[in-house]
């Protein structure tokens, strides 16, 4: 190892030195670390290859790749229904919320409308995987930081929401419920009613959260300034969803720029930002994020019109010719599907913009000189998943 | 929907009757590619309009860098992604892969068919196509670019747009187009051994083709090293 | 326990054999109550679920059953490690923790030996443990487990000072270092003259117990002090590379010290095995001692855990200003006063 040589630099630096006024520049050799790809603080096999000063990081970065499964050349020979079902896995947290970026594109060439109460239920399904999603990376936060407590209240929790997903779809983690031109299945009969108290029951949790996680001054002091990004880093990277509103960009694609087939403009709902940009600002954006959806959830609940839930899509779908890109407010980030269409049963190319793509890609610019430690904290509060990375 | 023929202004196909009015313009949009026009003269080739949409914007090869910088200077701050579309239609055909690969089975590959480009045109087989945003005005662009087919090469954006470094290294080791000036151009999901361009259309998709086992393969050298140091972690 | 033995009058070599038995049960036995106790049934108390519930009548066995399982488990060395440090660091460790019940009295004559210097010997005793850990970060052969050692080098030594600090605030009180005086003298005190539940010095010694137990959850390398052993950054630290029975003997010596320290706590400050309306050289102390002495060593240690379950950790730097911008400067201004009041009330 690095010890004698240490030990026998300095003896040459202390023979060298005159006085002892001389600054002595204590030449450590580095320490090259692989963080990963198996380790319980990266959500799954992201490898962070970090050279290290003592407990300082010189230089991270991150290797993906593990967990590429060819996303993009699979949905080059698979129909529309069935990519529906590859891209539920791309981030199986919030899964429902893959689906829709894609089959919005997909209504857009066909020139097809969902039916008002397939908008409402589909917004609906859509703020509820963003609540699945976000509570656990509450919790996996605090988990990381060591508050190990925190973890298990949210997998606690968020079996309201995956039990009222359940419900509806069939199925907890991948629904595979939207469809072009609406949904699968219509709801369950009583599952307005249990779908509100599960939402009281999930605000309940972001309280909870608020006092246990947030309020706690280690916490705090493990989060606060560490990690900071500016706001136009951050739009460079490409940053997007929370990491982007806690730098203080006021960017909501829900509000700003949504797409036609959400229900958005039926509800009162506000975007959060936070000014300072650091691992605080970031995991309370999506505290109060949950907070929101859980809101627009019940919003919605109160006003889902009558109808059928499917419009009249032929049964053999063949997109038309044309190229349509679509992006939704995703709870990892602005997920987007480029989809080139040639009138085929089967997409020309379709290209997947993934939230944590961007989001992890600006991990060398704000490691530099963090400690290890502040690593792990930042690599959280960034949240990723790793299919949506590797796609 | 549009015809993929590049209209500029005005939707003038008559085939549009379930629009509210006739003839939409969109103004924004317009106004955007009115003023990227003006200050890239000539390097705007094409571009394509779909109202209430999105804008698409073709330029010449040597102008993709100033295109980027221009957009920066125009607002356009939020980068959103940059990848390649290779316009050649799959000779392995495009059905589910449940049929058999008939080209790997020794039957000759059917005539190729015609190479044809999506929005904003082409002539090319490659196209590099970007997206970028601004968030205060919540409008986008697409910006494609042709690529030469005996030289897959177009300058980098990774200086002015930072999240363009890891998009252009993975449209490198997918297509196998080279971004002049990129700082760092190594492989970033694919193992450095790789052969071979997954993304293009003549890669085959299935492992059907049987690789011959490779033999015992050395350990992964760390990026930006060229030895393999043989780390034990 | 030399009283004790004396009535059978044993030669030397019989009485220390009879107290190394003792020892070799007790230590076990503690870390095997307090794991099974806090960590599995607590913790999930506290984490609303259930904790393990099929080794045992509603998994109290768990423990046992892991004990074996890490018994049969291969004996395995890294490549590159140094062997011989390698399989020593946790003896070394587990000796430290072993040491510690030397002084550990349960009654008035149930203790291995009722050294004059008790305190001062267990706060030496327990810094050897540092000795072990720095090993076995050494010698493992993995940056991560030369990452948690060197972390907990310097976080074991810098929570020393605060840990002898508050501690001595105890000994002014007492003025003397045996812990059975030191039981005593709380047994024996009065409140403003009340003697009704003698003197506990937690009472006048409260910041002390604070930076006490502070230090304690720091030396047994618990959240939030665990930087050494932070599982989500390193692994464990410089456990990482022990598996099976060396594994174990890690597992046990952290617990088993967990005990020690709750004891000392519950000796220095709480009133030891005594109980306030008995008096100190009763017989009843034989059986009730240990029993007395059982039930505040819970207490302690609850505190300790719930700590632990509840706070996230602290960064290495964070961890190191903490002690010695906050704890030592807390406990020498407690120093100051305790030994001006001694004087002056």
């Amino acid at each position: 190892m690095t010890a004698t040589s240490d030990r026998d630099q300095l003896d040459a630096l202390v023979a060298r030195a005159h006085d002892n006024r001389v600054n002595l520049d204590f030449e450590t050799e580095g320490m090259t670390l692989n963080i990963g790809p198996q380790h319980p603080a990266t959500h799954g096999t992201l490898r962070i290859v970090a050279r290290l000063d003592g407990e300082e990081v010189v230089s991270a970065e991150p290797v993906p790749g593990y967990m590429h499964r060819g996303y993009e050349k699979l949905t080059e020979v698979r129909s529309y229904p069935q990519i529906n079902t590859l891209i539920n896995r791309i981030d199986w947290l919030g899964s429902f919320a893959n689906e829709v970026p894609f089959i919005l594109a997909a209504e857009k060439l066909m020139g097809v409308e969902a039916p008002p109460r397939a908008q409402f239920i589909r917004t609906i399904l859509f703020e509820m995987s963003r609540i699945a999603n976000i509570s656990l990376f509450i919790g996996d936060y605090g988990l990381q930081l060591g508050g190990m407590t925190a973890g298990f209240y949210a997998f606690r929790d968020r079996e309201h929401v995956l039990n009222q997903i359940e419900a509806a779809t069939g199925g907890r983690f991948h629904p595979n419920f939207d469809r072009i031109g609406g949904l699968k299945d219509d709801l369950p009969k009583g599952w307005i009613a249990d779908t509100h108290a599960a939402m009281d029951k999930l605000l309940a949790f972001c309280d909870e959260m608020d006092a246990l996680l947030m309020g706690n001054e280690i916490f705090q002091s493990r989060t606060r300034g560490i990690g900071v990004i500016p706001a136009d880093i951050a739009l460079s990277y490409g940053l997007s969803g929370a990491n982007l509103r806690a730098s203080g960009v006021d960017w909501d694609i829900r509000r700003d720029a949504c797409p036609p087939g959400m229900a958005y403009d039926e509800v009162d709902w506000t975007v959060w930002t936070h000014p300072d940009g650091d691992c605080y600002g970031r995991t309370w954006v999506r505290l109060q994020e949950t907070r929101e959806a859980a809101k627009i959830v019940k919003q919605l609940l109160d006003k889902i019109p009558g109808g059928p839930v499917m419009a009249k899509v032929p049964r053999i779908i063949k997109v038309p010719e044309g190229e349509a890109y679509v992006e939704t407010e995703n709870p990892l980030g602005a997920m987007g599907y480029y989809v080139v269409s040639k009138g085929d049963l089967v997409p020309f190319r379709v290209k997947i913009r993934s939230a944590s793509f961007n989001n992890i890609s600006v991990l060398p610019w704000v490691a530099r000189g963090a400690y290890v430690p502040d690593l792990v904290s930042i690599l959280g509060s960034l949240y990723f998943i790793l299919g949506d990375i590797d796609r | 929907m549009s015809p993929l023929s590049s209209a500029d202004t005005t939707t003038d196909a008559p085939a549009e009757d379930d629009v509210e009015v006739e003839v939409e313009v969109d103004e924004r949009r317009q106004a955007i590619l009115d003023e990227l026009t003006s200050r890239l003269g000539d390097g705007v080739v094409d571009s394509h309009i779909r109202p209430g949409d999105d804008l698409w914007v073709r330029v010449e090869r040597p102008r993709w860098r100033d295109t980027g910088a221009e957009l920066k200077a125009m607002g356009f701050a939020f980068f959103d992604f940059l990848s390649a579309i290779d316009w050649m239609p799959s000779p392995y055909g495009r059905d589910m892969d449940a049929q058999e690969d008939r080209v790997v089975a020794g039957e000759a590959p059917p005539d190729p068919a015609p190479v044809e480009q999506g929005y904003a045109g082409g002539d090319t087989r490659f196209q590099v196509i970007a997206h970028v945003i601004d968030v205060e005005r919540s409008l986008g662009v697409h910006l494609k670019v042709d690529l030469l087919d005996d030289e897959l090469s177009v300058d980098t954006w990774s200086d002015l747009y930072l999240g363009a470094n890891w998009h252009e290294r993975e449209a490198m080791e997918m297509f196998g187009i080279t971004f002049l000036g990129h700082p760092n151009p190594v492989k970033l999901y694919l193992p450095h051994d790789f052969q071979g361009f997954p993304l293009r259309k003549d890669f085959p998709l299935l492992a059907r083709r049987v690789r011959p086992w490779p033999g015992i393969v050395d350990v992964e050298p760390m990026p930006g090293s060229d030895s393999d140091d043989g780390e034990d972690e | 326990m030399t009283l004790v033995l004396a009535a059978f009058d044993p030669p030397y070599w019989l009485e220390t054999l009879v107290k190394v038995l003792v020892i070799s049960v007790v230590v076990p036995t503690t870390a095997l109550i307090l794991g099974m106790v806090f960590l599995f049934k607590v913790m999930s108390w506290m984490q609303s679920r259930l904790g393990p519930q099929e080794a045992g009548p509603r998994g109290t066995l768990q423990l046992l059953a892991d004990g074996v399982k890490f018994l049969q488990k291969e004996d395995i060395a890294p490549a590159g490690a140094d062997r011989v440090i390698f399989k020593m660091a946790p003896l070394v460790v587990l000796m430290s923790t072993l040491l510690l019940y030397v002084a550990l009295p349960a009654s008035l004559h149930l203790v291995v030996a009722d050294l004059d210097v008790g305190i001062f010997y267990v706060l030496a005793v327990s810094s050897v443990s540092v000795l072990g850990v720095l090993m076995a970060g050494w010698a493992s052969a993995n940056k991560y487990a030369l990452v948690g050692g060197l972390r907990a080098a310097g976080q074991l030594i810098a929570y020393e000072l605060p840990m002898v600090l508050a501690v001595i605030g105890v000994v002014i009180q007492a003025g003397t270092l045996s812990l059975n005086g030191i039981v005593l003298a709380q047994a024996d005190g009065s409140i403003f003259g009340w003697d009704g539940i003698g003197f506990p010095y937690i009472l006048t010694q409260f910041v002390g117990f604070a930076i006490f137990l502070a230090a304690v959850q720091a030396e047994l390398t618990q959240p939030p002090f665990d930087m050494p052993v932070a599982e989500s950054e390193i692994v464990s630290g410089y456990q990482v590379e022990y598996t099976g029975f060396r594994f174990l003997i890690f597992f046990l010596a952290e617990f088993a010290t967990a005990f020690a320290f709750a004891g000392i706590a519950a000796v220095l400050f709480l009133g030891g095995w005594a109980v306030p309306w008995l008096d100190a050289s009763s017989d009843w102390y034989y059986v009730l001692g240990p029993i007395v002495l059982f039930a505040k060593v819970m207490l302690v240690a609850f505190i300790i855990f719930w700590v632990r379950f509840t706070y996230p950790r602290f960064r290495e730097d964070q961890l190191q200003s903490f002690a010695w911008k906050v704890l030592i400067p807390l406990a020498l201004v407690n120093l100051v006063v305790t030994a001006v009041l001694k004087v002056v009330v």
